[in-house]
């Protein structure tokens, strides 16, 4: 496959006349592994032309030492020609102040450990914008590597009336350059074109015409790039007349804030109703299956660990990812479509309150289906108090695992009873009041770190409006399908480790070749020797070993429970009928309390420690909100006592 | 990390250095009213930040829309809209001359 002899690398495509091809001397060696590193600014359309080119050949990983997020993948050319592609973090120059600035630095020098030094790059900047977006031009034509320049969103640039001189730029920058779209994948074909050749062979640069800013500070710098843009006969767009319009309605004193509430409520609302069916229709298929696989095999330890230990396990967790694709998905279109940074703006007064700020928002909201992709969502605070803050704050929302263990206890005791005159029923309010609760911890935690361990003198908040756009399918379903893997992988992995082990802990140790009864198991002698300790919130060991085994992840409770009372999960009626036995009304508000507050999710631990690269937070987190926990419990165990026997 | 550091700009200051607290800042400026830009008075790093996305001494810059219930405002500046607190918003400095309105 690997002929490079071929000069037209698309029959049937014309070349983009724009990129000039460097041509393939004869004899040159055809194959060698190249990276080239795609720079440019924050909303230049960085991320869309990277998947534009490498689809789901990516993979997303951490540069060692520093939370800024990276991804690389292969670019997909004709003849497979291994041009390894790296997506660099948004930046509007290359001073290395900010950590995304100092990534990108490091990665455009070769410091970058790991990483190889480019062999080329893309810069990419949007042509609406070209007069602020050509100043990081500068820093990156006197790195004097290969560069292909884009301007992006050419169509939007035709359509308001925008022009300008490609040629002229091109001979001024002494770089290629090109008008592209990389949402409609206008020229993306030129690109993989200068890709294709500066794998086959690297041509130097030539030297700019125009004299590059010596000085990089940013007026010299913006001063330059008007310059250039003049000579490049540079025609700035009209104004988006649709998104004044649409902001006219959007950010309205009565209309805007109505919106919102309308949006959030939307997604809010579809991401448990939409998700639900699909989620109990998995929760059955992996019961099913389970039991299809353990009816094949011999009922020996080995089934056991399959079927009891790794596969309720995993499933337990699987189930969970119709929420979180879909929960992707609304953040996806909110946050192309260029509503979320209204959104944000909105939010930002009343988030200001606790401390935070608007951008805080978003991840916040994530965190009512899970915390680990509203942990990874807080990326978009450059504030890094502010961020750690929100990452703190975010288990406190009432996750989706936590239903489950929710629905059995208020199931189980609390009596369906209509109160305000049938509007709500009793159960419901229990549910909603659980939510309530959660929240107000949290926005309490956050005033608390915000005046204290994470005071910042003023919090900035300074947010980039980028005009309205169609969130495109393409650019949608790859950050699902890529959010979905990040989600399988994380949880997947750490979840299937601890099934093993809890499993391993229910079954050990073993007596003349049988497991024991779970009483007389590790799992049992921890909820024994624990069972002091939590005796005063109104709970037995039982409900310790629950306890236990729910540092996993939440929901594991349930089917510990289960296990313990010997009753399938399935059969719901006989597990409430067990644990009303064995808990007071008293203890039941204690533990749902304990669940509301308490951190028993090692995924979301794995991910506060990546994200804030180290265990002090992550441990500081666990043990203050297991005090909440406690602390919350035993009031509600005594208050509820009094009340309710 | 230099937090405590400010910034004033380098580029001529225009007004006279005794009446700092009379100038004009771009918290002072009615919606749609224009304003060129003097100097920024904050952090160097915020500073910087807000250089790059156009707020430069010598730009013109016009509010173009306030968060409903009184939050930051939207300003117009270099081809792009940008959203900054009312204290942030305090701390950008106008140049005397071009303070008129522009309706």
């Amino acid at each position: 496959m690997s002929s490079c002899h071929q000069d037209s690398p698309s029959i049937g495509l014309l070349p983009n006349p724009n990129i000039p091809i460097p041509r393939t001397t004869p004899g040159s060696p055809g194959q060698r592994e190249i990276t080239v590193a795609i720079v440019g600014p924050p909303n230049s359309g960085k991320s869309t032309l990277f998947n534009r080119l490498t689809g789901l050949r990516q993979k997303v990983a951490n540069f060692p030492g520093v939370t800024v997020e990276h991804r690389s993948g292969l670019a997909k050319l004709k003849d497979r020609h291994p041009v390894t592609l790296v997506d660099l973090p948004g930046v509007y120059s290359l001073e290395p102040r900010s950590e995304d600035e100092r990534v990108s630095h490091d990665v455009l020098r070769g410091a970058m450990p790991g990483t190889p030094k480019p062999d080329a790059i893309i810069l990419i900047l949007d042509s609406t914008n070209l007069g602020r977006h050509l100043v990081l031009a500068a820093p990156i034509i006197s790195l004097g590597l290969p560069t292909l320049v884009l301007l992006n969103m050419a169509d939007d640039l035709a359509l308001r009336g925008g022009s300008v001189d490609v040629a002229q730029l091109a001979a001024d920058l002494g770089a290629p350059v090109a008008l592209i779209s990389a949402a409609k994948g206008t020229g993306v074909d030129g690109i993989q074109q200068f890709l294709v050749a500066t794998a086959v062979s690297l041509t130097a640069p030539k030297r700019p015409r125009v004299e590059l800013p010596v000085l990089q500070d940013v007026p010299k710098c913006r001063q330059w790039a008007t310059k250039l843009g003049e000579s490049a006969a540079y025609r700035p767009p009209a104004p988006p007349l649709w998104t004044r319009r649409l902001d006219a309605v959007f950010l309205h004193p009565v209309a805007g804030p109505l919106v919102f509430v309308a949006v959030v409520v939307a997604v809010f609302q579809s991401i448990f109703s939409w998700a639900k069916p699909i989620m109990d229709g998995l929760t059955s298929l992996v019961g099913i299956t389970g039991h299809w696989i353990g009816a094949q095999l011999p009922d020996n330890l080995f089934r056991s660990l399959l079927i009891d230990g790794i596969w309720s396990g995993v499933g337990a967790v699987v189930v969970f990812l119709p929420q979180i694709l879909l929960l992707f998905l609304f953040i996806g279109i909110l946050e192309d479509s260029g509503y979320l940074a209204r959104a944000a703006l909105i939010a930002d007064r009343t988030m200001a309150k606790f401390g935070l700020q608007g951008k805080s928002f978003i991840p916040l909201l994530s965190a009512y289906a899970c915390a680990v992709p509203a942990i990874m969502a807080t990326r978009v605070i450059e504030n890094k108090r502010d961020r750690t803050a929100t990452m703190l704050i975010a288990p406190l929302m009432t996750c989706s695992a936590r239903l489950p263990v929710y629905t059995l206890i208020i199931a189980a005791f609390v009596p369906n009873l209509p109160i305000l005159g049938g509007v709500f029923s009793l159960p419901a309010a229990t549910m909603l009041s659980l939510y309530v609760l959660g929240f107000l911890a949290a926005v309490l935690t956050a005033r608390l770190l915000k005046s204290t361990v994470l005071k910042s003198r003023s919090t900035a908040l300074v947010l980039e409006m980028p005009p309205y756009r169609w969130p495109t399918v393409r650019s949608l379903s790859l950050r699902v399908v890529d959010r979905g893997r990040v989600f399988l992988h994380r949880a997947g992995t750490v979840i299937l480790l601890v099934a093993v082990v809890m499993w391993a802990l229910e079954h050990l140790p073993m007596k003349h070749g049988k497991s024991p009864d779970i009483e007389h198991s590790y799992v049992g002698m921890v909820g024994k020797a624990v069972e002091p300790a939590i005796k005063p919130l109104g709970f037995n060991w039982k409900i310790g070993v629950g306890l236990i085994t729910s540092l996993a992840a939440r929901e594991v409770i349930v089917g510990t429970l289960g296990t313990i009372y010997g009753v399938g999960e399935g059969e719901s009626g006989g597990l409430q009928t067990a644990v009303r036995r064995d808990l007071s009304p008293a203890g039941a508000v204690a533990l749902l309390v304990f669940f509301a507050f308490a951190l028993q999710c090692f995924s979301t631990i794995a991910v506060i420690k990546r994200e804030t690269g180290g265990w002090k937070w992550p441990i500081a987190q666990f043990s203050y909100m297991l005090a909440l926990a406690y602390v919350g419990a035993l009031a509600a165990y005594r208050i509820t006592g009094h009340f309710w026997h | 990390m230099n937090f405590k550091k400010s910034l004033a700009s380098q580029v001529n200051g225009g007004g006279p250095v005794d009446g700092r607290h009379e100038a004009r800042t771009l918290a002072d400026l009615r919606m749609g009213e224009r304003g060129i830009l003097d100097r920024l008075d904050l952090p160097e790093d915020l500073a910087r930040r807000l250089m790059e996305l156009g707020f430069l001494p010598g730009h013109e810059i016009i509010p173009a829309r306030r968060a409903p219930g009184g939050g930051p405002r939207v300003f117009r500046v270099d081809g792009s809209e940008v959203a900054l607190r009312r204290d942030t918003a305090a701390r950008l400095y106008l140049r005397a001359k071009s303070s008129r309105s522009d309706t």
